[in-house]
């Protein structure tokens, strides 16, 4: 069980997805996936070992490490990419319900594979909505934690049993920052995605219907 | 979800490319991607730790090292190979939609379509002619400019392309100067010029593919002038042999970088 599933699971929901949807699972495997496990992950191997704190006190650094990083930043992007890619799953679920429905009734459901109407329109949506939710949740998740998304070269950190307060410096701080950047970039893109997404979808099916009872009125 | 996935999304793009464009991927996989993966990181991987610094003040060598590195070379190397391999992601996009449309025409039942079957719509190969010249010729753009642009960054942050053994570090909290000694600085310094040369031979068939997509599209232009009639694609044999032999290499080449990336 690896990212391989994450990447399986995207490529199931791209059937059933617009052009748009389609540009938002390349963005997250190249831009955000890929560059998670052949970059990041890496430059946060080593956090905890290579955090030092100016003290010989057992026990400071434990503490002060688990004040300023109570869950770390690589966790925390890891979960947003799982969060952000669940939604599909309910597109899929809905997809598997129905093709099961029409293998009972022996009738075929929708038109055209890969048309999107009816009650996986609305299922559609609401991952959609689910989508930006979780995106914007994690990042004002990492906004609190953070302070902001500085990564500090410095911290002075005062917790029992550290005597007074204690400098404690943090590894490759730069580059964290640049990855974290890098992070809020394309998250704030797929959010831009998803909403001009539904905004298509909810415009080009409101025209449908008015056609539809434009048409049925002058009749 | 690693370099194999990007060469299976790259690898459909190898279909419609120019000869060139086949070069250049080929160029991209085994000489920065595979020596990435199994060489640089192995060079780069104990940086930090190995980064010694003549003085027991805790955190100088922390502030030295970021202060030297704000971006490790092989950060930087991968976030380059995936800027400049993404342009290729329009292409095959556009292919994606170009064959979408044929697929619709063919359920439709259109008499235009010349298509026996989807199964032939699949394999089809699409000239790069019209509106997919301008998504290719664009995406060996934006190649280009990124491929620039990492070069230039490398050299600005690290003034040059040589590794020096020692650096004199002042930053706070390191009392006065400190000498701090990088590890491997000789081997880091050899695969720096080996990416930078291997970076700029991809600069250079980039321009000369770009080149090529002009000439022929003014050579095409100007032979409708003279002669409005369609010409026959007898070529399209020997290129359907030459990608039989690219697609052979870029399997193989798959089954490597696959097997040392895990």
């Amino acid at each position: 069980m690896s990212w391989g599933f994450l990447r399986d699971l995207l490529s199931g929901a791209n059937k059933y997805s617009t052009g748009i949807g389609r540009i938002w699972v390349a963005v997250v495997f190249v831009f955000r996936l890929l560059v998670y496990i052949v970059a990041a992950e890496n430059i946060w191997k080593y956090e905890r070992d290579e955090f030092e704190c100016n003290i010989k006190q057992p026990g400071c650094k434990n503490v002060c490490f688990d004040h300023f990083f109570p869950v770390s930043h690589i966790r925390l992007w890891a979960l947003q990419l799982i969060m952000v890619s669940a939604p599909s799953l309910l597109v899929i679920f809905h997809v598997a319900y129905q093709e099961n429905r029409e293998k009972h009734q022996n009738q075929k459901l929708y038109r055209s594979p890969g048309k999107i109407d009816g009650g996986l329109l609305c299922t559609y949506l609401i991952s959609l909505i689910l989508k930006v939710g979780f995106e914007i949740v994690f990042l004002v998740l990492f906004y609190i934690l953070y302070d902001g998304f500085k990564v500090p070269r410095l911290v002075k950190c005062d917790v029992r049993p550290c005597p007074n307060t204690v400098d404690c410096y943090i590894s490759k701080p730069t580059e964290k920052m640049i990855f974290l950047s890098f992070l809020v970039a394309t998250s704030c893109l797929c959010i831009a995605l998803n909403l001009s997404e539904l905004s298509y979808l909810i415009f080009k099916y409101s025209i449908k219907c008015y056609l539809k009872r434009y048409i049925k009125k002058r009749q | 979800m690693d370099w194999g996935a990007l060469h299976t999304i790259l690898g459909g793009v190898n279909k419609h490319s120019t000869s060139i464009g086949k070069i250049w991927l080929t160029v991209l996989f085994i000489f920065r991607i595979m020596i990435l993966v199994v060489a640089a990181e192995r060079v780069w991987g104990d940086e930090q730790d190995d980064f010694v610094c003549n003085t027991l003040q805790p955190g100088c060598k922390n502030v030295c090292y970021d202060h030297f590195f704000p971006i490790s070379h092989i950060r930087l190397w991968a976030l380059q190979l995936i800027f400049v391999s993404t342009p290729a992601l329009l292409v095959a996009m556009h292919v994606a939609y170009r064959r979408h449309e044929k697929k619709r025409q063919f359920r439709k039942g259109d008499q235009k379509c010349e298509y026996k079957d989807i199964e032939e719509i699949r394999r089809q190969r699409f000239r790069i002619e019209g509106s997919l010249w301008w998504t290719y010729t664009s995406s060996i753009f934006f190649r280009l400019v990124f491929e620039a642009v990492f070069m230039y960054a490398f050299y600005f942050m690290y003034d040059g392309f040589r590794m020096p053994r020692l650096m004199k570090c002042n930053a706070w909290p390191c009392p006065n100067t400190v000498d701090c000694f990088v590890s491997r600085p000789t081997e880091k310094t050899v695969f720096t010029i080996f990416m930078i040369a291997v970076s700029s031979i991809c600069i250079l068939l980039n321009v000369a593919e770009l080149c090529y997509l002009l000439t022929k599209f003014f050579l095409r232009r100007s032979k409708k002038a003279v002669n409005p009639k369609h010409q026959p694609n007898h070529e399209n044999k020997e290129e359907t042999k030459q990608n039989e032999m690219n697609e052979l290499i870029s399997d193989s080449c798959q089954n490597t970088v696959i097997g040392f990336s895990s």
